[in-house]
């Protein structure tokens, strides 16, 4: 452990630097980012930079006017706090230190083990364990693999939530699995639900009654989320879902998950019905897929999402008429238009409005003050990708991170370091669940501060008539995310009416009534806020484009 | 291959890695989680870790891994007979083997040199420690070569020259031999770096009356079950690396009726019987070669990654590995961490140095340190230690050896066959309980300790494990 001197040097900003280096000491990203916080969060602190010494993490501290030693590498914890005086760093480094041993208490209640020490790899975690059939992987993508296989060797099935796992040990691993008669799930695979356990992101669903059981294949975290949420509401059982991560129907990996998959729902009693949910798959691998699905005893039905498709909300009603159910309407909270919801007229497979919208597309260029824009802030991919699709069909040209059209796509990177201004760039939608937005924290899902900043940034551009936003509830998911959003929104709100502009906050809130967050009371708070709330993302989006709509009606006139 | 769980029979309980997030969200819906405490794999050089992780996706690993394992656990190693080194190990005057991996006398640490001056004044190639030295630095007609290039394996220096004598071992299994001299107590030794007279003394008697008299006690009671022996040890208190008391007597008990039937002078008998009461050590000896048996059967499989020799000259820690055949992979030797003997302290202290990481590399010594509590103290450690070190040690082993069961641990196999993947992945090196040499040549023994072997051991059998993969570039 080294102490480096609290004498900051003249360009050092002010205030009085402790660093201090705890060789050999890990934790994971998240529990150092949370750990961050608490030590941030003494009296008198002013920044703590608490992280692994990588060279990234090193040169956030440097730029942040931390002096680190030299010698410092990426397995030693780096703790650099700067505050008021020398009794403010002190304090955040008691914070510090109790945040560590409650993450430290906090992992030993979550072992087994009341004897020995815990287990350092998955091996000897699954001898500890013989009757664990579930491996949850969520260690560093370049570590996957030794993990991986050790659980495949125990014969566990395993959940990969980890991204950046390279795409031939994807292969190998979904191999190896099918050899041993294991699910592997993922990588970057962020929902699965198993015997009513939340996995990752995931809701909680309401007990299996004697109606009809859905067992669900899905590709995409988030798209599996809404799924099963309005299904919840619709009052379907859901007996499983599987998650499948983003690239196991692509080309190379070729549905091996999802064919293992489909088969597990099709021979488990307790499922009635199967729903497999992605976008498009590549033509080989669909072919293959679909003749599993369509090869097996229970029905299936496929929702595939993208530019001229059904929506979610669409595929479940698709899925209730099979089940012989009735479509409930899809809650709202605050919305201010037709009883009946937001237009429908205009969906984007309808092809005369979206060849009109695109005719309308919004010039890449600042000027006209007459036609206001809207801004998607987004923490779901597939969330995002889907309200595109919607807006697109109305609105022409959407850019973004993840565009619908390579032409349409935001340069992130030259954006960032201008300070993320979107002024001039049209109608937006962003998904800040980007790589490029989580480094060095964690996803926007667990911890909404770039959206909150975001959220403030676009309320004072001129040109921004709506803000469409995501709130996904479940278990992992930020405890109370009403509590810090919609005080954000009223002031977002506030702040646009102060410079005399109207601007609509619209939230696309993904959940059931029995999620921890509590639905109900986070809609309710939202409300209070000035929001408008909907649990189908499509209606949400389709609100938008009406309150757009309606803006620029009364802006050009 | 296990019988997988029905994935979809109800709510399973969890094995977690990573995000403490991800498992606090579990135990909030009341899911028995068991959390893996991970850390990353060992990226330094940066580019270790991509290079393991194309060892791990070679597809031989798992299956060349278990036949390597399987191998070392097959071994049946029976004592045969004692002879001198000339006629074992086929070594003429001017020829000696060493510990560890290649040396020469310049880079040879002073316990090194010490043992061959004794040596080179034991063959009468010389006549003092300065003709010993002279002749050595010049090199004229002196061959030095490492133990294990001859079947061999020598504790401490590991000095053979070729009038010693040694133990003659064979694996029934596979008619494979291997050799080891004969241990010449504590203290004032050669295998320490001593020379004096006494050292020299000593080793006369043993190649006089020690070697021959075994020579008939042996041959009379052949084959003697040193794998049965060293599994009996293993469970009264030895670790067979530190602690060969149990394993001493028990071949004593062995070899006592043929001694006392050879018809030997029983002047000699009764010395042969007070040098081995006297010498704790006497079976570390045999538990070497029995472990020389077990790292050469599982060696020279492709794609395996399981260590097959550790081992250390005073200057150099030097491994080798199952797929990568004979090319030894060094590192500086680390100094042991321990107790000293009364006058001498750290500074005092030699690199490591020995070929008895043997015993480490078949399953036992540090390995199975829970099953020596006597010993805990003499390495400088606690008996909790101790669990918790070979409780660590399973976490870089392929298989667990039932014929060395630890009885603290409900009778658990010995962690064996050391995987180099494992190693890198955990960033848990081998635990090796030790002797420590003087620095100085013809000091002795200072102490005892633990030590472990030098990470860069490890990462260049990964990159040229890396090598050998055949889809890799």
């Amino acid at each position: 452990m080294t102490v480096v001197g609290d004498d900051a040097a003249t360009a050092a900003p002010a205030g009085v630097d402790a660093v201090t280096v705890l060789h050999g000491d890990y934790s994971d990203s998240v529990t150092l980012l949370r750990i961050s916080q608490a030590a941030g969060a003494a009296p008198g602190m002013h920044t703590a930079h608490i992280a692994m010494a990588t060279p990234l993490n090193v040169e956030l501290a440097l730029g942040l006017g931390f002096e680190i030693p030299s010698g410092t590498g990426p397995n030693d914890l780096l703790v650099a706090l700067r505050g008021d005086d020398q009794a403010a760093v002190q304090a955040g480094y008691a914070a510090f230190e109790q945040a560590r041993r409650d993450a430290a208490a906090t992992s030993r209640a979550g072992g087994s083990f009341s004897n020995g020490p815990a287990p350092h790899t998955v091996r000897s975690a699954c001898a500890a364990a013989p009757d664990a059939a579930v491996v949850l992987l969520s260690v560093p993508g370049g570590s996957v693999l030794g993990e991986a296989m050790d659980a495949i060797a125990a014969g566990r099935h395993v959940m990969i939530f980890s991204d950046n796992v390279p795409l031939g040990h994807e292969v190998l691993l979904k191999d190896a699995a099918a050899a041993a008669g294991v699910l592997v799930m993922g990588p970057d695979c962020g929902t699965a639900v198993i015997g009513g356990v939340a996995l990752g992101f995931a809701n909680v669903l309401q007990p299996l009654s004697n109606g009809p059981r859905v067992g669900i294949v899905a590709a995409s975290g988030t798209g599996a989320q809404h799924l099963i949420s309005l299904l919840d509401d619709a009052g379907v059982g859901i007996s499983a879902v599987l998650g499948l991560g983003g690239r196991d129907l692509s080309e190379t990996v070729g549905g091996r998950s999802a064919i293992t998959a489909l088969k597990m729902l099709d021979d488990d009693p307790g499922t009635d019905h199967i729903v497999l949910i992605s976008k498009p798959p590549h033509p080989a691998t669909a072919d293959k897929v679909l003749q599993i699905a369509n090869s097996g005893r229970t029905p299936v039905t496929t929702i595939l999402l993208g530019p001229g498709r059904p929506t979610i909300s669409e595929g479940v009603e698709t899925v209730l008429e099979a089940l012989g159910l009735p479509v409930p309407t899809w809650s709202t909270w605050g919305w201010t238009g037709a009883s009946d919801g937001p237009s429908r007229a205009a969906g984007p497979h309808h092809k005369g409005r979206n060849q009109a919208g695109r005719s309308q597309a919004w010039p890449n260029h600042a000027g006209r003050n007459h036609t206001r824009v809207l801004r998607g802030l987004f923490s779901g991919g597939t969330l995002a990708d889907e309200a595109m699709v919607v807006l697109a069909g109305r609105l022409g040209d959407i850019r973004s991170n993840i565009p619908l059209r390579p032409d349409l796509g935001l340069n992130l990177s030259s954006l960032i370091v201008s300070g993320l201004d979107l002024s001039g760039q049209g109608h937006v939608v962003l998904d800040l669940g980007d790589d490029a937005f989580t480094v060095g924290r964690p996803h926007p899902m667990i911890d909404p501060t770039v959206k909150l900043e975001m959220l403030a940034a676009q309320a004072a551009d001129p040109d921004v008539a709506v803000l469409l936003l995501d709130v996904v509830l479940g278990y992992a998911a930020e405890a109370d995310p009403a509590a810090r959003l919609a005080p954000a929104i009223a002031a977002a709100i506030e702040s646009a009416g102060t410079a005399g502009r109207d601007l609509s906050v619209v939230v696309s809130l993904c959940g059931t009534a029995g999620d921890p967050q509590n639905r109900e009371r986070q809609a309710v708070d939202l409300v209070d806020g000035g929001a408008q709330v909907f649990s189908s993302n499509a209606a949400a989006a389709r609100a938008a484009c009406d309150l757009i709509e309606s803006a620029t009606e009364i802006g050009a006139s | 291959m296990p019988t997988p769980p029905d994935l979809l029979a109800g709510p399973p309980s969890v094995i977690t890695a990573g995000i403490d997030l991800l498992a606090e969200a579990l135990v909030a819906q009341a899911v028995e989680v068991t959390a893996v405490d991970f850390r990353p794999a060992l990226d330094d050089p940066p580019g270790t870790a991509d290079t393991l992780s194309t060892v791990l996706a070679d597809p031989r690993l798992a299956a060349a891994n278990a036949l390597a394992a399987g191998r070392m656990l097959g071994v049946r190693a029976h004592l045969v007979d004692v002879l001198p080194a000339s006629e074992a190990l086929g070594l003429a005057p001017g020829e000696f083997c060493h510990a560890g991996p290649p040396i020469t006398w310049e880079r040879a640490s002073g316990p090194m040199r010490g043992a061959l001056i004794g040596a080179m004044i034991f063959e009468g190639l010389a006549a003092d420690v300065a003709e010993a030295e002279e002749k050595l630095v010049g090199g004229q007609g002196i061959t030095l070569s490492p133990c294990h290039d001859h079947h061999a394996v020598g504790p401490m220096a590991g000095v053979v020259s070729p009038s010693m004598w040694m133990f003659k071992l064979i694996d029934e299994s596979s008619g494979a031999v291997a050799f080891c001299s004969l241990n010449e107590g504590l203290g004032k030794v050669l295998r320490y770096g001593a020379f004096g007279p006494e050292v020299v003394d000593r080793l006369q008697w043993m190649a006089r009356v020690l070697g021959p008299t075994l020579a008939i006690a042996v041959r009379a009671s052949a084959p003697i079950d040193i794998t049965a022996i060293v599994g009996q040890m293993v469970q009264m208190g030895d670790e067979g690396h530190n602690r060969n008391r149990a394993g001493t007597l028990m071949l004593l008990r062995e070899i006592l009726p043929a001694l006392i039937a050879s018809g030997l002078p029983p002047t000699d008998i009764a010395d042969v019987a007070r040098f081995l009461a006297a010498n704790d050590h006497f079976f570390l000896n045999l538990v070497m070669p029995c472990g020389k048996l077990m790292g050469d059967a599982a060696a020279g499989i492709p794609g395996s990654s399981i260590v097959t020799a550790m081992c250390r000259n005073g200057t150099d820690f030097g491994i080798r590995v199952s797929g990568t055949g004979d090319e030894w992979f060094v590192g500086p030797a680390n100094t042991p961490q321990g107790l000293y003997l009364a006058g001498f302290s750290a500074d005092d202290a030699n690199p490591d140095i020995g070929d008895s990481a043997i015993t480490e590399t078949m399953g036992i010594g540090g390995m199975v340190m829970a099953g020596a509590p006597a010993i805990v103290r003499l390495v400088g450690g606690s008996v909790s230690d101790a669990l918790a070190t070979t409780a660590r040690m399973y976490e870089i082993t392929e298989t667990e050896n039932p014929a060395f069961a630890v009885p603290i641990l409900e009778f658990r196999g010995s962690p064996t066959g050391i995987d180099v993947t494992r190693v890198l992945r955990t960033q848990i090196l081998p635990q090796i309980n030790t002797g420590m040499a003087g620095r100085v040549a013809g000091t002795g023994q200072v102490g005892a300790g633990l030590v472990t072997p030098p990470m860069n051991c490890f990462v260049g059998a990964i990159n040229a494990l890396a090598a050998t993969v055949p889809w890799s570039q």
